[in-house]
């Protein structure tokens, strides 16, 4: 098997292939991407749903309405030009979330309380 | 980390139910694979807007022409959200849809077939709909993240899809003596080709056997199929209409209906650009892609322009 | 003599967002590119539900002034009239043209439609004020977004700022029919229900104008305008616009779909 080692990083995908601000006034020039967040109620976090294509940020929010809240999914949106978003390495993994394993001290349910300690 | 050993990895993830994601390491193959499958996905859903949008500006009643305009909407966005997968994969949609325009991806067969009266609205919805949930839903537990993703969103979505096209043959079959001749021939003519939509048998099926180590697939073309006639030949009796089968019968040994052959040589013939409208559906794609090319570099340079202005402002 | 006033009132406004949701609707696949495809659709089924609820107002303002009659439905009233009783403004019927033509005509309608609900929100009629504030909602963001999009073809490349400004001598003729009160605009204004278009024209151009200025566009003297829409003197365009959209439901009068 033809195995090729090269990673695309989302978000951090080269120029030519995507995303980024493509060369200038080709007539097949490709809109840059963008990542749509959508908080979808007062009170929540905006949370990634999807990307999609737009010349810049206005018209990126206005896509993302068209696209992404057709059937009321959401009351306010972020988007971000999906190069500017810069992801953790997979390979990173093991040294960046494992050391959370054995601090289960950080957990409330760690502590064996009487049942009489009552609103804790 | 050699090769071997990252592959290793990636298949015990795979057989743990881990999801893979675009920053994980993956098998080129596997991702050529991936890339291949969304996009036919994408450009399925992407062709699949034209024989129904066909119907938008026939639609029999206000009602009926809100809801297929909704619903070919909704195909426009399931396109979009699937390209996204394959961006993630490193692929950009203006690569993707190139490879659609010259001809050298393919989308499914069954958009090829014409849209004749107005049960086929009906008939698309109902079965071509029917069959593609099926196969969207196995595709929700698919391993890699970005394109399960998509699928559920895709899910979610689509399940108005199939029965608004029941329910366009429910009023059909219920009508006047032409209204219901209307929905036996749209049934007649879109059961083979829904059945085709599984693709080839199992065992002749090309990518099948690495798709499902892969989990990238996860029920054979035959066991979907199966599934699909259980549940349409079922439904077609509320309909009371018949599907063109003489070898239907359910078989009480195995709990299925058994069906006739399907004719596989029309199949691979409409796979080959044989098809009643292969050329046409090409074509108004490439057309309206070209035909909006000025649209999109017009876009663009306004939008550097800005940008230019808001800079100088600042300088 | 009120309650006919208000029947063709309605009508007017009906038949002007459907013909104008069938020819956005044509789009539909074929749009520049998919986020756009979808916008535009997002307008057209906007302007489809909005003609929905003034035929539905009309049919039962009509039945309830012929109880003895057949009565009609927002169906009837939409596939079941002929070229003649259509009261949609010409500049709705005309064909699409390329994207800028159709984004330029949007913007015209978007125009006179925001300010037309602004005033209408306040109608004596309860329905029509109803009908009228929730369709300004959809109606600001189709002026927001078609206004974008004059601006960005009016501004972008030389074809664009070319294609845009054979649009606006395509279309401008057929800018000012809006404004003409027909008879039953007159009614319904001595009613105290209907809006004058007349009091709405200025403040439309002043918005094109302001659209355009930044679109590098030049807004082209008032001139020769085409009228005749809204009292049935149509373009030969409708009369297709009908045979398509009316087939079925001409083809097979006893049906329900």
């Amino acid at each position: 098997m033809n195995i090729r080692l090269t990673k695309y990083y989302y978000g951090d995908i080269p120029e030519e292939k995507g995303g980024g601000s493509a060369a200038k006034s080709e007539s097949t020039a490709n809109w840059p991407l963008w990542e749509v967040f959508i908080r979808s109620k007062q009170g929540l976090d905006h949370k990634h749903v999807g990307s999609l294509h737009a010349t810049d940020a206005k018209m990126a929010i206005e896509n993302a309405r068209d696209v992404y809240t057709r059937r009321m999914e959401g009351i306010s949106i972020w988007v971000v030009e999906s190069k500017y978003i810069h992801a953790s390495n997979p390979d990173d993994a093991e040294a960046f979330y494992e050391p959370a394993n054995d601090k289960v001290y950080r957990h409330p349910t760690f502590y064996d309380l009487p049942d009489e300690v009552k609103h804790m | 980390m050699s090769v071997q050993e990252l592959e290793k990895i990636f298949q015990q993830k795979i057989d743990q139910e881990i999801k893979i994601e675009p920053k994980d390491w993956m098998p080129d193959a596997y991702r050529k694979t991936l890339v291949r499958q969304i996009s036919q996905h994408a450009h399925s859903e992407i062709i699949g807007m034209l024989p129904e949008g066909n119907w938008i500006t026939r639609a029999p009643s206000l009602k009926r022409k809100a809801i297929l305009l909704a619903k070919v909407q909704d195909e426009a966005g399931h396109g979009l959200y699937l390209y996204a997968a394959t961006e993630t994969l490193g692929t950009s949609r203006e690569q993707t849809l190139d490879d659609l325009h010259s001809g050298k991806a393919k989308y499914s067969s069954i958009f090829n077939y014409p849209t004749l009266t107005w049960g086929d609205i009906g008939a698309i919805g109902w079965l071509v709909d029917g069959a593609a949930i099926l196969n969207q839903v196995m595709l929700c537990r698919t391993s890699y993240g970005p394109y399960s993703r998509a699928n559920i969103r895709i899910c979610k979505e689509e399940s108005f899809h199939q029965r608004q096209g029941f329910d366009i043959l429910m009023v059909l079959s219920q009508g006047t003596p032409e209204q219901k001749a209307i929905c036996q021939d749209a049934i007649n003519r879109w059961w083979w080709p829904s059945l085709m939509m599984f693709g080839p048998k199992d065992g002749e099926s090309t990518h099948s056997e690495q798709s499902t180590i892969w989990k990238i697939k996860r029920k054979s073309n035959d066991e979907l199929r199966q599934q699909f006639v259980n549940m349409i030949a079922e439904q077609v009796k509320i309909l009371g209409m018949t599907l063109p089968d003489a070898d239907l019968k359910f078989n009480p040994a195995t709990k299925n209906y058994d069906f006739g052959e399907i004719d596989w040589n029309e199949f691979w013939n409409v796979v080959k650009g044989n098809g009643p409208c292969n050329k046409q559906r090409l074509e108004t794609r490439r057309k309206a892609h070209a035909d909006g090319a000025w649209v999109r570099a017009a876009a663009e340079a306004h939008s550097e322009k800005r940008k230019a202005r808001a800079a100088q402002k600042v300088a | 003599m009120s309650s006919q006033a208000l029947i063709n009132y309605s009508l007017y406004l009906a038949d002007n967002t459907l013909i104008l949701a069938q020819r956005n609707a044509e789009w539909c696949g074929h749009g520049p590119i998919l986020e756009q495809d979808i916008a535009l659709t997002n307008i057209s089924l906007d302007l489809l539900g909005q003609s929905r609820s003034f035929y539905q107002y009309a049919a039962t303002l009509i039945n309830e002034a012929n109880p003895s009659a057949t009565p009609v439905s927002e169906d009837s009233l939409a596939f079941r009239r002929d070229v003649y009783d259509f009261k949609n403004i010409l500049i709705t019927e005309l064909p699409n043209g390329d994207w800028g033509n159709t984004i330029l005509r949007q913007f015209f309608f978007s125009a006179y439609q925001f300010l037309l609900y602004q005033q209408m929100k306040q109608s004596s009629d309860a329905t029509l004020a109803a009908i009228a504030e929730k369709s300004l909602k959809e109606v600001t963001y189709h002026l927001r977004w078609s206004s974008e999009w004059v601006i960005r073809l009016g501004d972008g490349t030389e074809e664009s700022h070319d294609r845009m400004t054979s649009a606006v001598e395509n279309l401008w003729s057929f800018t000012g029919e809006v404004f003409e009160a027909a008879p039953f605009e007159k009614d319904a204004v001595e009613a105290g229900f209907g809006i004058d278009p007349a009091s709405l024209k200025s403040a439309w151009l002043e918005k094109v104008t302001e659209i355009f200025t930044e679109a590098t566009l030049a807004v082209p003297p008032s001139g020769w305008m085409q009228t005749g829409g809204k009292t049935g003197k149509h373009s030969e365009y409708l009369g297709f616009i009908l045979a398509e959209m009316q087939f079925l439901q001409r083809a097979y009068p006893d049906a329900s779909w």
